[in-house]
């Protein structure tokens, strides 16, 4: 993997700018505080015990949850409640769910040709020779003309990444997209995804998967109630935590 | 215990061949047995149950079988049947055309059955979307129409042209069933004007105010995005259908070509019953649609509406709407206008129907994941895309069972009708038919008729439904 990541470039460019933003459900503080900025290029692991708030912070990047407070800036959109730059946001940046969220009354080739067709007017020809390269990437290409009821979870979550793929995003968003698999399936989903890191995306990734964080990311963050605790480059993360629940959080996950 | 190896080792030599299970354990026996006879209790309750039938059939076949066909008054029917006493069904024989047109002019009982079989036409395309089964569907329904207006109708060049019509249809339907989309999209104004005649220039006055509201979404959208331009359009469509179309109409209803034209009062039986009902069902499904997602939106507005709408509709018993439809209406329209019975009770009837449609569907939208709204948003599809190409799919495959219980519903409570002052099939027309002195005192005969009319209609919903949702079901759940 040590060659992999030399040939990943972090440009210098901003792709996401998040500053003092604040969320409520209701009247509970979710997320406090948060301050980051993503570079594009850049592989960032979000992890955190249940409940920290990390899912509702990447939720945020394209509105699917509505900040209250604080400044979202997604590649020189800033997400207000302004529906067009909340539809051009979401057609830049593509979301992958813990619960793959396939449409299951669609074949696979069309929940990968859907929103190329509806949103960016592809014609149907092209919008189906995209889907298939994307398909073959995720190596289901035989798949194509199946429902998604008829797939593995595995299978299921690489069709999701490529249906994401086929709308040319520039920012992917992963909410963790490996829980709800059986063991052996984890890991033909996380190849997918290290692929893709090869390939330079932009990525932001709420996993438990260390090794995944370990191979993948130039930065983990570390969330705990709604706000930052700690970030820091993969190695150091991992071998030298600073705070206290760093330290408890990355005990509790790696020590059996 | 001293050699448990030798006991324990086993090598198979030769492989079983599959073998039938035990006579008991299939076939008939096998069903028998268990649906029939398993234990002491199932086998009392069959006994028990095979006698109720024997007995009711013992009762009814007699009467059923002894029936007379042939006669020409009530009295004549049981002098024929002898003591014994049997079914009348000669009243049917003498007054099925009543029961099937009302008082609809005899020589022009053309004009309905062409209107009903286009019917089939239009809705091949619908029920079976670019598939071979609407052509079938379509031949066999011209094959019928050809009969019946060749048993029916006087003038030979009625069934030999609309034979040629319907064969053209037909291989329409072979060749490119997508095709009769066109011809559903028409089909309203097509039955319209053949049911109750007159020029042809006022259908398509009307239709013209499907153009007025899609000039006026074109010339909106462009500056006030899609809403405003969509009810802009709809509001000027129906001040054009208020004030203007009916000048238009005026000035042209002498023009050629026309038919002669029927009034609603001639309107009777299953005519009225399918007129009502097919429109209703139609209509009544997208407005559902409509306020089933008004229901649901954000907006306090469009929701505090629907939810109003669907309550007070609801919480009203329907033939209190028909009285309204028959007498409030007219007193709130501008005087002199004439506005068509049947066109009140069928836009009335669509409300209702609507508001039930409308909850049917809101259980199908609340039984969608959170994660298809979700998945959908994030690949970018705007509220409407989502709705038409993920969620209303979904909801109303999941409505399917529903939405059918209700348009059966709806095309029974057509019969209502007779409260005020329509001829539906059940009351209006029995009641007709039992003023007149030869028939009077009959009493089962007209009601299994119609009954098994309406029940052959209703039974075939149902199958068409279950057809769809096997047709549907992709979840492999």
């Amino acid at each position: 993997m040590a060659e992999a990541q030399t040939k990943m470039q972090v440009s210098d460019e901003v792709a996401i700018r998040i500053s003092n933003m604040n969320k409520w459900y209701g009247t509970f503080h979710v997320l406090r505080d948060i301050d980051m900025t993503v570079n594009r290029g850049e592989r960032i692991v979000i992890c955190g015990p249940s409940g920290s708030g990390k899912s509702t912070l990447i939720r945020c990047i394209n509105r699917l949850e509505e900040h209250q407070q604080g400044e979202i800036v997604v590649d020189g959109t800033e997400l207000t409640s302004d529906l067009k730059n909340i539809d051009k946001v979401r057609s830049e940046v593509g979301m992958v769910f813990q619960h793959f969220n396939l449409f299951p009354h669609l074949t696979i080739l069309e929940n990968c040709t859907l929103a190329p067709i509806w949103v960016r007017k592809t014609p149907k020809r092209e919008a189906e020779e995209i889907a298939m390269h994307f398909l073959t990437k995720v190596k289901i290409p035989e798949q194509a003309n199946k429902y998604p009821g008829q797939l593995s979870g595995g299978q299921q979550q690489r069709v999701a990444i490529a249906r994401s793929l086929c709308m040319k995003p520039r920012i992917m968003l992963f909410d963790e997209p490996t829980s709800a698999l059986d063991p052996e399936m984890i890991k033909e989903v996380l190849d997918t995804m290290i692929a893709l890191a090869e390939e330079g995306m932009t990525m932001i990734c709420v996993t438990h998967e260390m090794g995944f964080a370990q191979a993948v990311a130039n930065r983990v963050i570390f969330m705990d109630q709604g706000q930052i605790v700690e970030q820091n480059e993969p190695k150091e993360f991992f071998n030298n935590p600073k705070s206290d629940r760093t330290k408890l959080f990355l005990s509790q996950i790696l020590g059996h | 215990m001293s050699d448990t190896h030798a006991e324990t080792a086993f090598i198979r030599t030769e492989m079983l061949a599959p073998e039938l299970p035990p006579v008991t354990e299939r076939g008939a026996i096998k069903w028998l047995r268990e649906n029939l006879f398993a234990g002491w209790l199932n086998t009392a309750l069959t006994l028990v149950s095979l006698l109720l039938v024997v007995m009711l059939l013992a009762k009814i076949l007699p009467w059923w079988l002894n029936g007379v066909w042939n006669a020409t008054s009530l009295g004549e029917c049981r002098t024929i049947a002898g003591p014994e006493g049997g079914a009348c069904w000669a009243v049917i024989k003498a007054r099925w055309h009543q029961y099937i047109f009302g008082f609809y002019p005899q020589d022009a009982y053309w004009r309905p059955i062409l209107a009903f079989a286009l019917m089939f036409v239009a809705l091949a395309p619908v029920l079976y979307y670019g598939l071979r089964s609407g052509a079938k569907l379509i031949g066999v329904v011209a094959v019928l129409t050809v009969l019946s207006l060749a048993l029916l109708d006087h003038d030979i060049t009625h069934a030999i042209a609309i034979a040629a019509l319907m064969a053209a249809l037909f291989a329409l339907a072979w060749v490119a069933p997508k095709r009769l989309v066109y011809l559903t999209l028409l089909y309203p104004f097509i039955a319209f004007w053949l049911l109750w005649g007159g020029s042809i220039w006022k259908p398509v006055a009307t239709m013209a105010g499907f153009a007025v509201m899609a000039l006026a979404y074109r010339v909106i959208q462009p500056r006030l995005g899609v809403i405003m331009a969509t009810s802009m359009g709809f509001i000027a469509a129906c001040l054009y259908w208020l004030f203007v179309q009916g000048l238009i109409t005026g000035a042209l209803s002498g023009l050629q070509p026309s038919l002669p034209a029927v009034n609603s009062d001639q309107f009777g039986g299953f005519l009225l019953a399918f007129v009502i009902g097919v429109t209703a069902i139609t209509c009544s499904l997208p407005i559902g649609v409509l306020l089933a997602l008004g229901r649901r939106s954000d907006m306090v507005l469009i929701k505090t509406l629907s939810v109003g709408f669907i309550e007070f509709i609801r919480g009203v018993p329907l033939i209190t709407m028909l009285f309204t439809a028959s007498l409030l209406l007219q007193y709130f329209l501008p005087p002199q206008t004439n506005f068509d019975l049947i066109l009140r009770v069928v836009i009335l009837v669509t409300l209702f129907a609507a508001a039930y449609i409308a909850e049917v569907i809101r259980g199908g939208l609340a039984a969608l994941p959170r994660g298809q709204y979700e998945a959908a948003d994030a690949l970018g599809l705007d509220y409407w895309q989502a709705q038409r190409l993920i969620i209303m799919p979904q909801a109303l495959k999941i409505s399917i069972p529903g939405i059918v219980s209700t348009f059966i519903g709806l095309f029974k409570d057509t019969t209502l009708v007779s409260f005020v002052g329509l001829l539906d099939p059940l009351r209006g027309v029995t009641q007709i038919v039992r003023a007149d002195i030869n028939w009077k005192g009959i009493y089962w005969e007209p009601y299994i008729f119609v009954g098994f009319i309406f029940f052959l209609i209703c039974f075939g919903m149902s199958r068409y439904s279950m057809y769809l949702e096997q047709k549907l079901k992709t979840d492999h759940r």
